[in-house]
């Protein structure tokens, strides 16, 4: 079919400004505006540049993500979802997150340097994970206070993560979200499991 | 600044474009009239502005908006540009010691594009409440006077539901629910086991085609804006007839500032500033239908400052901002185990609850006065940005655990929503700043505000019945309130419900009202205040269907003394 989503927006706003009694749209003219949008979202697929983290501090956010958040056999992890790419974009719009982000990442890696002697992406996995483990439990601040920034910034990161994870393609179909879509007639609720 | 007249004058203008300027519009000009409409907001372009069936990744910011702003409670990127908080040039200013908040919509077709098309009738008893248990007033019209225009305004719009008999929540013309969901077979089971009432819900949408429009497709985003028209809103559906008529001129961007009235007492124009102008422009007509929301329609009133007037337009009684309310409203919710196990499904359904909880306790003596209806709803809704802030909270930890967790849980959470009737009382009120003017030179409004105890009760037998529900129902009630603190038993600061009504209310004396029956002005004949403004009291209804019905009512009564040559040459 040869008719471009131009087409179908600009003849959705004639419907909407010729005084038509009523301001609808055939549905199924509405449901190709939106499929288009999609496929033009996909043909404008690239290589992400972030735009606030530094490229060392970018390498430490994927990383981090992706042990929130990893890969599993049931479905791909954290950066394949994208949310790397999303924490990147909306810290680059907020002074709060730049702080609270940015600031978190040093903390992380000043740490590691005080306990284990090298950055966190230079530590061996066990040593990541004996920090991660301390600072991904609020009632670790209790035995060690000087612990509460990281276990505030990774209580943070983690919200983030699955704010990244789970609004992505990969997410939502792990979750089992079905629906967004035309349904004639709601069909009701199958049955429910004693 | 120069002050530019229109010549033209025109039969009727109306102030606002929502629910109640929208009804008025259709009424007025398919009744023969020429009606300017002003709109302080631009007009709404559903193929541009609505943003329906889009997925969050679709969009750079998952529908958080810059900076994650939806987080920090700024909208969200998929809803319809309908209203907002805070406007920026626009504020309000809340009195030392009160909290109040106010939602505005700058658009054609104003609030009702954000609303959830809940469109519940007033009961006989909710007119006459003085009557009933001594508290406020009553109503100077009765729910006879009002019922044809809830069938008028019903067979117009189209309202799903079912006949029920319950004496708190009348029936009116509906069309066929839908079925329910999950979630709602659950509570309705755990409800039927309480003898608390739980009916298939009365919303605003189309379960059937109706007057051209098609019926819903069960997306679940009436929020986006229908790009259908399958919901109701004012935009889609009052304006487009009232446009075929040839009769409406629809002005946006005109931020009304003050009625003017002649020498004969009565209205003679509204001033007006052109936003994109910045220049003052007035409307000359014969008469004048006010329907800028409550506090809006209250403050134009307030700024009508004149010598014949020296306390406000239509205000020698000194109501006007006075009795302002807000809607009850306390939130729970729960964990219900058994979703856990419930298969992958499509669960969206219409933009809103298919089933609620009517008032049930109005066969006994309770420890408040008047009642509250529950709304409820959750589920396999579309994931979204913060959806899982308290999973992490709660899990804690990282990794395929929290993954995991994060699946097992997701979709086995109920909400529940009180929403009840407020009694009017002094604390309440809003009145015109003595020092704050907008970016437009127009004064604004500051608000008083303090629940008084009935409310409190109210608020804590919400918190009660949906802890039992939620027990009743095999879940586990998670929401923590407390008698004290700022909002005890969960209650919500006023205005956020965003159900103002109240501030220019009508009655059967000029001493103690402002206005008739028909949303005349006792004090000015051709001033009429249709929206929330006129309200008596706020009963546990959602307002909208109430407003349109009131103001397809008055609309009849001025075309008939437009016809009868009472508003003048």
């Amino acid at each position: 079919m040869s008719i471009t989503r131009r087409d179908i927006l600009k003849s959705l706003t004639l419907t909407a400004m010729s005084g038509s009694v009523l301001r609808v749209i055939p549905l199924e003219a509405a449901e190709m505006a939106h499929r288009m949008v999609k496929a033009e979202k996909a043909a404008a697929n690239q290589v992400y540049a972030p735009k606030f983290f530094s490229a060392h501090a970018y390498k430490m956010l994927q990383s981090l993500c992706q042990t929130i958040i990893p890969a599993d056999e049931e479905a791909k992890g954290a950066i394949e979802a994208g949310a790397p790419e999303f924490i990147d974009l909306i810290t680059s719009e907020n002074k709060e997150y730049q702080v609270m982000l940015g600031g978190g990442l040093m903390w992380l890696d000043n740490t590691c340097i005080d306990r284990y002697g090298n950055a966190y992406l230079d530590c061996t996995a066990a040593q990541q994970k004996e920090i991660l483990d301390l600072i991904a439990y609020r009632k670790n601040a209790k035995s060690d206070p000087a612990l509460g920034q990281g276990i505030e910034f990774f209580g943070w990161l983690r919200k983030l993560t699955a704010d990244g994870f789970f609004t992505s393609e990969i997410g939502i179909s792990y979750l089992g979200y079905i629906g967004n879509t035309f349904v004639a007639e709601f069909p009701g609720c199958p049955p429910v499991p004693e | 600044m120069q002050v530019q007249r229109t010549p033209k004058r025109y039969d009727v203008c109306i102030i606002g474009s929502g629910a109640s300027g929208g009804t008025a519009a259709k009424v007025l000009t398919e009744g023969g009239l020429n009606v300017a409409l002003l709109e302080a907001g631009p007009p709404i372009v559903p193929a541009r502005d609505y943003k329906e069936h889009v997925w969050p990744y679709e969009l750079p910011h998952r529908g958080a908006g810059v900076g994650a702003g939806a987080r920090q409670g700024a909208g969200d990127e998929f809803m319809a540009p309908n209203g907002a908080w805070e406007i920026e040039g626009e504020p309000y200013v809340a009195a030392p010691g009160s909290r109040f908040r106010w939602f505005r919509s700058r658009i054609v077709g104003g609030r009702t594009n954000h609303w959830g098309r809940i469109a519940l009738r007033m009961a006989p008893v909710d007119f006459k409440v003085r009557t009933h248990d001594g508290m406020g007033d009553d109503w100077p019209v009765s729910y006879d006077d009002v019922a044809p225009y809830y069938d008028k305004v019903e067979s117009f719009i189209g309202v799903f539901g079912t006949k029920e008999n319950i004496p708190s929540a009348p029936d009116g013309i509906f069309l066929p629910p839908p079925r329910p969901r999950c979630t709602e077979t659950i509570i309705k089971k755990a409800c039927d086991r309480l003898s608390i009432l739980c009916v298939p819900s009365r919303l605003a949408i189309l379960t059937k085609p109706l007057n051209g429009r098609p019926a819903c497709h069960n997306c679940a985003q009436c929020g986006r804006g229908c790009i259908t028209a399958s919901n109701f809103s004012s935009s889609q559906v009052m304006i487009p007839p009232a446009e075929k008529t040839g009769r409406l001129t629809m002005i946006t961007g005109a931020m009304a500032r003050e009625l003017v009235v002649g020498k004969d007492g009565k209205v003679a124009a509204v001033s007006y500033i052109d936003k994109a102008t910045r220049t003052e422009q007035r409307i000359h007509a014969r008469a004048f239908v006010v329907a800028g929301s409550a506090c809006e329609s209250a403050r134009l009133l307030l700024n009508s400052k004149s010598t014949l007037f020296p306390d406000g337009l239509a205000n020698s009684s000194g109501v006007v901002g006075r009795n302002l309310m807000d809607t009850v409203g306390s939130d729970g919710g729960g964990y219900f185990p058994q979703l856990e196990k419930m298969p992958a499904h499509n669960h969206d359904g219409v933009g809103g609850m298919h089933m609620y909880l009517p008032w049930w306790k109005f066969d006994r003596k309770n420890d408040f006065l008047r009642g509250y209806h529950t709304e409820f709803g959750g589920g396999r809704g579309m994931p979204g940005v913060s959806d899982f802030d308290d999973l992490c909270d709660d899990y804690e930890g990282y990794g395929v655990g929290l993954k995991r967790e994060a699946k097992k849980k997701y979709g086995t959470y109920i909400g529940f929503a009180g929403r009840g009737e407020m009694i009017p009382n002094e604390n309440c009120y809003c009145e015109i700043d003595p020092a704050a003017v907008d970016q437009w030179g127009i004064p604004v409004l500051r608000f008083h505000w303090k629940w008084s105890d009935n409310e409190i009760k109210m608020a804590k037998d919400m918190q009660e019945t949906y802890r039992q529900i939620v027990e009743a129902a095999g879940g586990v009630y998670l929401t923590k309130t407390s008698p004290d603190g700022p909002h005890p038993y969960g209650i919500a600061d006023g205005g956020v419900i965003i159900h103002e009504v109240g501030t220019v209310r009508m009655g059967e004396h000029a001493a103690t009202s402002a206005l008739n029956g028909y949303c005349q002005a006792h004090d000015v004949k051709n001033l009429f205040v249709t929206d929330g403004a006129c309200f008596v009291t706020n009963a546990d209804k959602n307002p909208t269907l109430t407003i349109m019905a009131l103001t397809w009512r008055a609309s009849e009564y001025l075309l008939d003394e437009a016809k009868k040559g009472n508003l003048g040459a």
